[in-house]
């Protein structure tokens, strides 16, 4: 029988080796797994190259595993925030490499590395600071640059309902990147609110298909980001 | 120093703007003055707001203490969601951008070049941390790109100049820039003067602008807006 629920987060993140790549949900706080992150922190594993759109904020989710310096490199669009002092500080200092890639570069990166398709052109970046190095091409008349797809070893995500085949469905905005991610990461790991059985979930309204899926555990009252930071809460 | 007592504020420039979207319109607003439009869109027209973390049909922002912190916009602000919205994922929301089905865009600028360059996501100071998110998307695919814009700096440096010095978002990308002072058009041949200000002459507009100003063509001066 299939069951691929876990008991608890740290369980979920248990074999996440030192040096692996993490793709980590969310925009914002909206949709950042911030139970399973935490998990990380405590399991200890370092040398980290995380994906994400941002790198956090305050000194809580993914600000705090940065912190804690298991991160090595980032990939995102958007490092910076009102509250993300961590990750600056980290950067200016040379501690932390920063690989910058425009949103929708991203995405598209992520979902198809999840497709199997190793890389395609896009217009986005062409005659900008962020074209250097990039291999440029010409299709019907409009320049191209080449980009790779990406892939990673673990994604940690936040739904809303899960089953135990995997079948996934969120809550609004924080849907934003685990449906690509959860296609282009070996594990992909979902902290839910609620796991129901099969069936449950309407199969018409179901978002991310269970194939993707290899771990689900049950976070019923996950923080918010924005309360743990106004509360000034620093983790561990 | 920047005379603010001259042209119109910002909730004025944002009414200029929201006159000329069409209705029925998809548009992604920027963060800054470009949220100000949604106020302004004339009685009878129907746009759909996009924001890129995966929300068709963003609504204005919660009551307080009904927002939801899974509910929010690209500025990261909590929003709500009109009566026929969709939430979609990131790929999907930036196939709406690249693929060219949003019909509009408006976004603050650092610089516009006369070409329709657009530098607007860094000063490229050497102890900035760089930052992009979605504005290299959403100059190289949506339909129109306006720019809402102070003419000058708070220092009075032009804005609107012969060339950026600032790094690019995007070139050849801007169709319509919208400043206190004027309204101006990326033509082929450089910046086309579209509408002045109330009170504002040609001469003040050309004072304060980086590169040649095109005055009002004939053809724009009878019924080009009422």
């Amino acid at each position: 029988m299939i069951n691929k629920q876990v008991s608890s987060v740290a369980e979920a993140v248990a074999d996440i080796p030192d040096g692996a790549t993490v793709m980590v949900g969310g925009f914002g706080e909206a949709g950042s797994p911030i139970e399973l992150i935490h998990a990380l922190i405590d399991q200890g594993a370092s040398k980290l190259t995380v994906i994400n759109n941002n790198t956090g904020s305050g000194e809580v989710g993914l600000a705090a595993l940065i912190k804690a310096g298991r991160v090595s490199k980032m990939i995102c669009s958007y490092p910076r925030s009102a509250n993300s002092k961590v990750f600056p500080e980290l950067y200016r200092s040379g501690a932390i490499e920063l690989e910058l890639v425009p949103q929708g570069t991203l995405a598209e990166r992520i979902r198809a590395g999840g497709a199997g398709i190793p890389a395609f052109y896009t217009a986005t970046s062409v005659g900008t600071p962020l074209e250097l190095g990039k291999e440029r091409r010409a299709f019907n008349g409009r320049d191209y640059v080449l980009e790779y797809g990406l892939v990673a070893d673990f994604a940690l995500l936040k739904g809303l309902t899960a089953d135990r085949h995997g079948n996934v469905i969120y809550n609004k905005t924080a849907r934003n990147f685990a449906p690509v991610m959860a296609t282009a990461a070996k594990t992909t790991i979902v902290q839910v609110v609620s796991v129901v059985s099969a069936g449950e979930l309407d199969p018409e309204r179901v978002i991310t298909p269970g194939i993707f899926v290899d771990r689900v555990t049950r976070v019923a009252e996950p923080a918010h980001e924005s309360v743990l930071v106004a509360a000034g809460v620093s983790y561990p | 120093m920047i005379n603010t007592e001259v042209g119109l504020t910002r909730e004025e420039m944002a009414k200029r703007v929201a006159l000329d979207i069409a209705d029925g319109s998809y548009v992604n607003l920027g963060i800054g003055i470009p949220e100000l439009i949604t106020k302004y869109v004339p009685e009878g027209r129907e746009l759909i707001y996009h924001t890129e973390n995966g929300l068709l049909g963003m609504g204005p922002s919660p009551e307080p203490g009904m927002g939801d912190p899974e509910l929010i916009n690209a500025g990261k602000r909590q929003v709500t969601a009109i009566p026929g919205a969709a939430y979609f994922h990131h790929a999907d929301s930036f196939t709406m951008i690249r693929g060219g089905h949003i019909d509009l865009c408006v976004l603050g600028a650092l610089q516009v070049s006369e070409k329709g360059d657009l530098a607007n996501w860094s000063t490229g100071a050497p102890d900035a941390i760089p930052a992009v998110g979605g504005a290299m998307d959403l100059v190289a695919g949506v339909k129109s790109i306006y720019v809402i814009t102070q003419h000058c700096t708070k220092q009075g440096d032009p804005k609107l100049v012969e060339k950026c010095t600032y790094p690019l978002t995007g070139p050849a990308v801007v169709d319509r820039i919208y400043t206190n002072l004027a309204i101006i058009d990326i033509t082929p041949q450089g910046f086309q003067l579209v509408e002045l200000s109330p009170g504002v002459s040609f001469d003040y507009v050309q004072e304060r602008t980086g590169a040649t100003l095109i005055p009002i063509a004939t053809h724009f001066k009878d019924g080009w807006h009422e």
